[in-house]
C-alpha cells in the first residue's frame, strides 16, 4: 500500500447513550477513492464529520498527513468537504461561493479570478460566475460545491452523499464525472454513501459499516465476490444463503451437505469449519443457471418450481422455490436472445446448477 | 508513516480545553450564559427578594426585617384583597375566553380561506398593536366615555337622547378593552397552529364521511389546540396583573389586583404587603393555569 | 386590499368586521386629532392643525421622546445581541436540558408585568441602585430578550447549519464564519428583532412606571398628560403620529424580510 494519508486510530463516538462509531481503526491511502458504505444510521456520516472536524471523537485519534488533528477545528485541517445538501451560500453568487475559502490565500485579485475561471472550466460551468446561488439546478449546485472545495487544493476531499439529491440519470452521469475528476486532480476522496451500486462503481476501496462498526474494508470486487460476513454479503447486492454441514475436503474442493440443496461441492483454499460442523453457503443470483430438462441428482444441482418473475430489460429476475425452503431462491439471467423461450410460467419444474467456484463460504453466526 | 494505529490512544488525555472541545453541551452553555445571567439577575434574584420581603413588615417608612406571616394572614382576614383577586381572575378568564372566541374565526379565515397574501393579513391584524398600548386603552376610554365617540355619535344620529352610562367604568369596559389589546397575541399562535395542519388530514376526514362541521370538531379543532392553549396562557397570565386598563376604563367596579398592588407601592406604602399580594397572585395564576392545562388534557382524551 | 379578491362568505364578513373592531381605536386618534374642538365627540367641528403645533412646542414631550428613543435603542441592540448568542446556542449545539433553558428565558413573557416591575423596584432599592433610565432599560431588556430569541431561533432554524460548517471547512474561524455567513443569512431576523424590541421598549409603560427616576419616557409623559382634559387633543395627535410612524416601520420591516436571502432555493 502507498503512504497513508488518513489514519483513524481506535475512534469511538458516543451521542449520549448511543454509540455512533465503535472503535474504527483503519487507514486510507494517498490518492485513493475510499467509500464509507452502510445503511442510514450506521455511523458513516459521523465518521466523515469526525474527519472534517465537526465532531470530536469521544475516544481515539485522527491523523491526517502525519499530524494529529483530533482536536483541530475544521478550519485548520487540510481537508475540505462537499455537503449532502451542498451548502451553497445563498447570499453569494457562484464566483464568491468558489472564492469563499481563498480569503487568506494571498492571491491577487487577478490571480484569484483566473483560478475561479479555471475551476469553472473544471466543473464545466464556464461563465456561471455571476449566477446567484438560487439560480442553479441540483447538479450545478453539486459542481459548485466541488469547485469551492477543490480550489483549496485539499489533501483529502470529503463527500457526504453528494449524489443523493439528484435523479437517477443525472446521478449516473455525475458518478462518471466524479471519478474522472478524482483521477484528474489526484486528491484522496472519502465518499459517504448508502448506495452500494454507487460505492462499487466509484471506489478503490470500500469500508462497510453497520451500527457503528466497520465490518469489512475491501476492494469492490472482493466485497462482491468474497464478502467475509453475512451482513456484507447481504448488504452488497442480492445473496442467497444456505445452511450446510462440512464433509470431505480433498484437492482444494470441499464436499458438503445441505438440507435444501442436497450435496454441494465448493472450491476453496481452506475449509470453513471442522468436518461435521455447520457453515453458510452464499450464492449470487447471477451465478445460477436455469435448466429445463431433468438434470439428475448430482452435486450442485437442485430441483425447484418457478415462482414469480420480473423483466428488467437487460436481465430478468426469477424466484425459484426449493423443497424444504420457505424463502425462494433469487436467480438472475441476462436477457440473451430467446433465452426465455422455454419458460412456461409459475410452477414449471426447473433445475438450478452452479459451478464449484461460484459460491462464497461464510461462518455460521449463532 | 508517522502515526500507526497501534499507537496508544492519545486523544483521551485530560485537560479543561480538551473537555471543552469534546463537549458540545459545554460550548452551548458558554454561548447561552450571558442571556442566562441576565435572566437570573433580572428575574430569579428579584423574585427571591420579592418573596423575602413578603415575610417582612412595614412600619411607617421603615421595613422591619424579621420573619412574619402577617402579610399573608392580612390577605385572608381582609376580605377586600381576596375579593379583588377573585374578580381579577374572573375578568382575565373572561377576557381570555372572549379574545380567543373572537380571534379563532379570524385565524381560521386567514389560514384556510386566504390564498394569496396571508402575510398581508397578518400585518394588517398586527398594525394596531404596533401603536402605543397606553394610547389604545386611552382611545377606548374616549370611545366609550359619557361624552365619548359612541354616545355623541348616537346622539347626533338621533338614536338616543341621553348618553348611555353603562359603557364605561365597569368590568365590561375592561373586558372590551383587553379583548382588543390582546387580540394579536391570541391570533398569531392560533394561526400558526392552524397553518401547520396537514390539509390532507382534513380531506381524509371528509373522505371518511364526516360532515364539514364534524371534521372541524374532530380534526381541525383538536389539532389547533396547542395554539389555543398557547394563546390562552399568553393572554390570561399577563392580564391578571393588568394595571393600566382598569385604571383608565374600569372605574371602582373594575378595580383589579394590579391596582391594589400598585397602591401598596404608592399611596398606601406597604411594600411587604404588596409583595405578599404579588406572590399570592402568582401562585393563584399558576394554579389556574394548571387547572386549564389539566382541563384541556381531559378534553383531548375525550375527543381523541 | 386583499379582501376585494375574496369570496365574501360569512367568515369573510366576520374577518372584515373584526378588523373594523381592531382599527376602531386606532382610527379615533387621527380623526379627532384634526378636529377643531377640545372635546372628543361628534359632530366633528372643523379641520385644524393646532394640536400638532402644540405638540411641537412641548419641551416635556420632546425630552421624553428623546429618553424613550435612547432607552429603546440601547435595549434593542443589547437584546438582539443576546438573542443572537442564545439562538445560536440552542439551535447549533446539542445541549442537555435545551427545552428547559428556552422555557426559563421565556418566563418574563408570562409573568404579569406589574410583578416584574415591583420585584425589580425592590431589588434596586434594597441594593441602593438609583432609579434612572438605566434601570428602566434593565427591565425592558428582560422583557425583550425572549422576543429576540424567538425571532432569531426561527431564523436560525430556517437555514441549514451545514452553511456554517462549510465556512469552517473552507478555512474560516468562528468569528469569520459568523460575519461572512451567519450574519448575512440571519440579517432579516436581526432587523426584525431590532424593530420588535425597539417598539416593545418604546411602548412599555408599567415597568417604566415603577423603575424610572426623574426622567420620564414617552409613555410616562403621555400618562401624565391624560390627567389634563385640555391636553387631550394633543395626546391624540401624538398618537396619530405614532400610528403612522409604526405603520411605516412595519412595512419597511416586511420589505426587508422579503428582500432577505431566500432560504429554500427552488430545486431544479
Amino acid at each position: 500500500m502507498t503512504k497513508a494519508i488518513i489514519s483513524i486510530n481506535h475512534v469511538t463516538k458516543d451521542f449520549g447513550s448511543v454509540r455512533a462509531v465503535n472503535d474504527a481503526n483503519f487507514e486510507i491511502a494517498e490518492g485513493e477513492f475510499f467509500s464509507l458504505l452502510g445503511p442510514s444510521g450506521c455511523g458513516k456520516t459521523t465518521l466523515l464529520r469526525i474527519l472534517a472536524g465537526f465532531e470530536v471523537p469521544s475516544a481515539g485519534s485522527i491523523y491526517i498527513d502525519g499530524r494529529d488533528v483530533t482536536l483541530l477545528p475544521p478550519n485548520h485541517r487540510p481537508v475540505n468537504m462537499v455537503f449532502q445538501n451542498y451548502a451553497i451560500f445563498p447570499h453569494l453568487n457562484v464566483a464568491s461561493n468558489i472564492a469563499f475559502g481563498m480569503r487568506r490565500s494571498g492571491l491577487s485579485k487577478a490571480e484569484l479570478a483566473e483560478r475561479i475561471e479555471e475551476m469553472l472550466e473544471l466543473i464545466r460551468l464556464p461563465g456561471y460566475g455571476e449566477r446567484g446561488a438560487h439560480e442553479l439546478s441540483g447538479g450545478q449546485r453539486q459542481r459548485v460545491a466541488l469547485a469551492r472545495a477543490l480550489i483549496k487544493q485539499p489533501k483529502v476531499l470529503l463527500l457526504d452523499e453528494p449524489l443523493g439529491a439528484l435523479d437517477k440519470k443525472l446521478r449516473e452521469q455525475m458518478q462518471i464525472e466524479l471519478r474522472q475528476l478524482q483521477q484528474q486532480v489526484g486528491i484522496t476522496f472519502v465518499f459517504v454513501t448508502h448506495d452500494q451500486e454507487e460505492a462499487l462503481t466509484l471506489s478503490d476501496r470500500i469500508a462497510v459499516m453497520s451500527q457503528g462498526d466497520v465490518l469489512e474494508i475491501s476492494t469492490p470486487g472482493e466485497l462482491y465476490e468474497a464478502p467475509r460476513s453475512r451482513f456484507v454479503a447481504d448488504f452488497i447486492g442480492t445473496m442467497n444463503f444456505f445452511d450446510c454441514i462440512v464433509g470431505d475436503y480433498r484437492g482444494g474442493v470441499l464436499s458438503a451437505d445441505s438440507a435444501e440443496l442436497g450435496p454441494v461441492r465448493v472450491a476453496c483454499t481452506t475449509p470453513p469449519a471442522a468436518p461435521g460442523e455447520g457453515f453458510v453457503l452464499a450464492i449470487r443470483p447471477e451465478k445460477f443457471q436455469l435448466v429445463f430438462d431433468d438434470a439428475g441428482a448430482s452435486a450442485n444441482t437442485v430441483r425447484g418450481r418457478m415462482g414469480p418473475s420480473a423483466y428488467l430489460g437487460d436481465r430478468s429476475h426469477f424466484y425459484v422455490y426449493l423443497e424444504g425452503r420457505n424463502e425462494p431462491v433469487s436467480v438472475a439471467l441476462p436477457n440473451l436472445a430467446r433465452s426465455l423461450d422455454r419458460i412456461r410460467g409459475v410452477d414449471q419444474e426447473v433445475w438450478l446448477t452452479w459451478p464449484e467456484d461460484a459460491a462464497v463460504l461464510l461462518p455460521r453466526e449463532e | 508513516m508517522s502515526a500507526s494505529p497501534s499507537e496508544p490512544v492519545r486523544a483521551t488525555r485530560g485537560g479543561v480545553r480538551v473537555w471543552f472541545m469534546r463537549s458540545e453541551s459545554a460550548r452551548g452553555y458558554a454561548l447561552l450564559s450571558p442571556t442566562l445571567v441576565v435572566v437570573v439577575l433580572g428575574l430569579i434574584f428579584p423574585i427571591v427578594i420579592l418573596t423575602t420581603l413578603s415575610f417582612w413588615k412595614q412600619d411607617y417608612v421603615d421595613i422591619i426585617r424579621t420573619f412574619t406571616l402577617e402579610n399573608y394572614s392580612a390577605f385572608f382576614e381582609k376580605k377586600i384583597y381576596y375579593l379583588i383577586l377573585y374578580r381579577s381572575i374572573r375578568i382575565s378568564a373572561f377576557v381570555t375566553l372572549v379574545t380567543i372566541v373572537l380571534a379563532y374565526p379570524l385565524a381560521y379565515f386567514i389560514a384556510f380561506h386566504v390564498q394569496k397574501n396571508k402575510i398581508m393579513w397578518i400585518i394588517l391584524v398586527t398594525i394596531p398593536f404596533w401603536t402605543s398600548y397606553l394610547l389604545r386603552v386611552f382611545a377606548w376610554k374616549v370611545i366609550l366615555g359619557y361624552n365619548g365617540v359612541i354616545n355623541s355619535g348616537l346622539i347626533s344620529l338621533g338614536l338616543i337622547s341621553e348618553p348611555l352610562e353603562f359603557l364605561l367604568y365597569n368590568p365590561t369596559a375592561v373586558v372590551i378593552t383587553l379583548a382588543h389589546a390582546w387580540a394579536a397575541v391570541a391570533i398569531l399562535p392560533i394561526y400558526v397552529s392552524l397553518e401547520k395542519i396537514d390539509r390532507s388530514l382534513i380531506e381524509a376526514a371528509r373522505d371518511l364521511g364526516e360532515s364539514a362541521f364534524m371534521t372541524f370538531v374532530r380534526v381541525t379543532l383538536p389539532l389547533s389546540l396547542p395554539g389555543v392553549i398557547a394563546a390562552s396562557l399568553l393572554v390570561f397570565i399577563p392580564t391578571v396583573g393588568e394595571y393600566v386598563t382598569p385604571t383608565l376604563v374600569g372605574g371602582t367596579r373594575g378595580i383589579m389586583i394590579g391596582n391594589i398592588i400598585q397602591s401598596m407601592f404608592g399611596k398606601a406604602l406597604n411594600w411587604p404587603l404588596g409583595a405578599a399580594l404579588s406572590i399570592i397572585s402568582m401562585l393563584t395564576v399558576t394554579l389556574a393555569v394548571c387547572v386549564l392545562l389539566g382541563g384541556t388534557r381531559w378534553f383531548r382524551k375525550k375527543v381523541g | 386590499m386583499a379582501a376585494t379578491r375574496l369570496k365574501l362568505n360569512g367568515l369573510g364578513l366576520y374577518a372584515i368586521a373584526y378588523l373594523g373592531f381592531l382599527y376602531l381605536p386606532v382610527a379615533v386618534l387621527p380623526v379627532f386629532s384634526f378636529n377643531d374642538s377640545q372635546y372628543v365627540a361628534f359632530p366633528l367641528k372643523g379641520f385644524t392643525l393646532r394640536w400638532y403645533d402644540e405638540l411641537a412646542d412641548s419641551y416635556g414631550l420632546l425630552n421624553a421622546l428623546g429618553n424613550s428613543i435612547r432607552v429603546a435603542l440601547c435595549v434593542s441592540v443589547l437584546s438582539t445581541v443576546l438573542g443572537v448568542f442564545a439562538a445560536k446556542a440552542v439551535t447549533r449545539y446539542r445541549m442537555h436540558g435545551r427545552g428547559g433553558l428556552i422555557g426559563f428565558i421565556m418566563v418574563p413573557l408570562v409573568i404579569p408585568e406589574i410583578i416584574l416591575g415591583i420585584s425589580l423596584l425592590m431589588t434596586f432599592s434594597l441594593s441602593d441602585v438609583r432609579l434612572s433610565l438605566v434601570t428602566v432599560g434593565i427591565g425592558h431588556l428582560l422583557l425583550c430578550v425572549p422576543f429576540s430569541m424567538l425571532v432569531l431561533i426561527s431564523r436560525m432554524e430556517g437555514f441549514d447549519r451545514s452553511m456554517e460548517e462549510a465556512a469552517r471547512d473552507l478555512g474560516e474561524n468562528a468569528w469569520g464564519t459568523f460575519w461572512r455567513v451567519t450574519f448575512p443569512i440571519i440579517f432579516p431576523g436581526v432587523v426584525a428583532s431590532l424593530l420588535l424590541t425597539f417598539t416593545i421598549s418604546f411602548d412599555e409603560f408599567v415597568l417604566a412606571f415603577f423603575l424610572s427616576g426623574s426622567d420620564a419616557t414617552l409613555p410616562l409623559h403621555i400618562w401624565s398628560q391624560l390627567r389634563f382634559p385640555e391636553r387631550l387633543p394633543s395626546v391624540l395627535s401624538l398618537g396619530a403620529i405614532i400610528v403612522v410612524a409604526s405603520t411605516i416601520v412595519v412595512f419597511v420591516a416586511e420589505f426587508v424580510r422579503r428582500r432577505g436571502v431566500q432560504l429554500a432555493p427552488p430545486r431544479a
